[in-house]
């Protein structure tokens, strides 16, 4: 697999996501329907909205862990189609609420599994680590990092197995101002790379995005 | 290939290291072995008649024991959707995750019926199968009881429904598990049964994992 750094290394050129008419129902309840959203590369969209009007649905429906009402999903890459299976299984990252590190293990041991798994080699661990400040933190055991840390481990992944795609559910939340801007800067290059981002948040992020409210009613 | 090695690999080590464990299943299948020929008073004939089923019994009792959290942690903490967005397709997950299941705690368990087959009146001659076929069995139990796992996935008591799930489907290999055995102590061949024991593993291999793999998309809709 691709080791070598940049954002831009996962096989595809530029990857344009384009959503058409996307409804995404949980349970009884409409979250939103009829939404369109086209992502071009190098651009970051900030999806805006109250507690509960979808944006982490959203985010798990592009993903394919959950499965709209209705609506199209296109990844293109320069006009060419990929298909979805390949597109979400390659070329896409989601960081979301649940990170999926066992408390018990060291964070070294999780985020080399987290990189494997995803296409990345042990080379692009160091240097993302080393991005993220986690140098001194690699051999405790996850549940000894706080809210910030665990955080940062997450998206240490972003860096070390490069996707085009970013789905980043409020990734900002849990850390300090030094980080948001650490990480702002580390979005920044992405999108120079050509990556595109999506990311639900409350606050503004760090680097110019696109605003998309969604949902109309909480 | 390397991507499944890595999923194996840590599969195995959560298995030795969080809790519940092979150990834990051992010490159950054991304690079994005590409970039974305590409970069962001083006619020792009557228990040796019994053995071959009991101790097919109890291992599948054990290996029910530890499928609860097999896919339960990894849907609670967002591993699940992390593995989805993988290279392996649900079907590689849901085998990988049987397989180590077998290697960590199905194979110890199945070492451990050596004991317990003597305690409850096996005689020495009879270990060699009982071996065989409790690793035999073994490997069904984990790939059904991985079935009955990714099935249950979020459910409220899981471990019930999983019980539900999977001991009608346990059904056949202690069948011919437990029959090869009777069949020795009888002077008969095993063999056949041996054949049909082999053969109720590789079907629990096949349907497991795509009811399995089912079971996973299912947790995503």
């Amino acid at each position: 697999m691709d080791i070598e750094s940049g954002s831009q290394n996962d096989g595809a050129g530029m990857i344009r996501l384009t959503l058409e008419g996307v409804a995404v129902r949980r349970g009884e309840r409409r979250l939103f329907e009829d939404l369109n959203l086209s992502v071009r590369p190098g651009e970051a969209v900030a999806l805006t909205g109250a507690n509960g009007a979808g944006k982490s649905s959203l985010l798990r429906a592009i993903a394919g862990l959950l499965t709209p009402e209705a609506g199209r999903m296109r990844f293109d890459d320069n006009g060419q189609d990929l298909d979805l299976e390949v597109a979400r299984t390659r070329h896409l990252h989601l960081i979301g609420h649940q990170d999926g590190f066992r408390s018990g293990r060291t964070a070294r041991d999780e985020l080399a599994f987290q990189v494997g798994w995803c296409g990345g080699g042990p080379g692009g661990i160091d240097e993302a680590v080393r991005a993220l400040g986690l140098e001194g933190l690699m051999d405790l055991e996850v549940r000894r990092l706080s809210a910030g840390q665990r955080r940062r481990l997450a998206l240490a992944r972003l860096l070390a197995a490069p996707r085009s795609v970013w789905l980043l559910d409020e990734p900002l939340s849990p850390l300090d101002a030094r980080w948001r801007a650490e990480v702002g800067q580390l979005m920044q290059a992405h999108l120079a790379g050509g990556g595109i981002i999506l990311a639900a948040v409350h606050d503004p992020l760090p680097i110019p995005a696109r605003t998309c409210e969604i949902g109309g009613t909480a | 290939m390397s991507a499944a090695l890595l999923l194996l690999r840590r599969e195995m080590a959560l298995s030795w290291n969080g809790g519940g464990g092979p150990l834990l299943a051992c010490g159950f299948l054991l304690s079994l072995a005590v409970i039974v020929p305590l409970g069962a008073g001083p006619r020792l004939d009557q228990l040796a008649s019994l053995a071959p089923g009991l101790v097919w019994l109890a291992l599948s009792l054990a290996s029910l024991l530890t499928l609860e959290r097999l896919f339960e942690r990894d849907f609670e903490d967002g591993t699940l959707d992390l593995l989805a967005l993988g290279p392996l397709p649900d079907e590689g997950v849901v085998v990988l995750k049987a397989l180590a299941h077998w290697l960590t705690i199905g194979l110890p368990l199945a070492a451990m019926t050596l004991p317990v087959g003597i305690s409850l009146g096996l005689t020495p001659a009879q270990l060699p199968l009982l071996a065989l076929t409790a690793a035999v069995g073994a490997l069904a139990f984990s790939v059904t009881g991985a079935l009955g796992a990714a099935l249950a996935i979020g459910a409220r008591k899981g471990g019930l429904l999983i019980a539900v799930i999977v001991l009608p489907l346990f059904l056949p290999p202690v069948i011919f598990g437990a029959g090869a055995l009777v069949a020795q102590a009888d002077g008969r061949s095993p063999g056949p049964a041996l054949a049909l024991l082999c053969a109720c593993a590789l079907v629990a291999v096949v349907i497991g994992v795509l009811a399995g793999a089912a079971g996973l998309r299912g947790s995503r809709t």
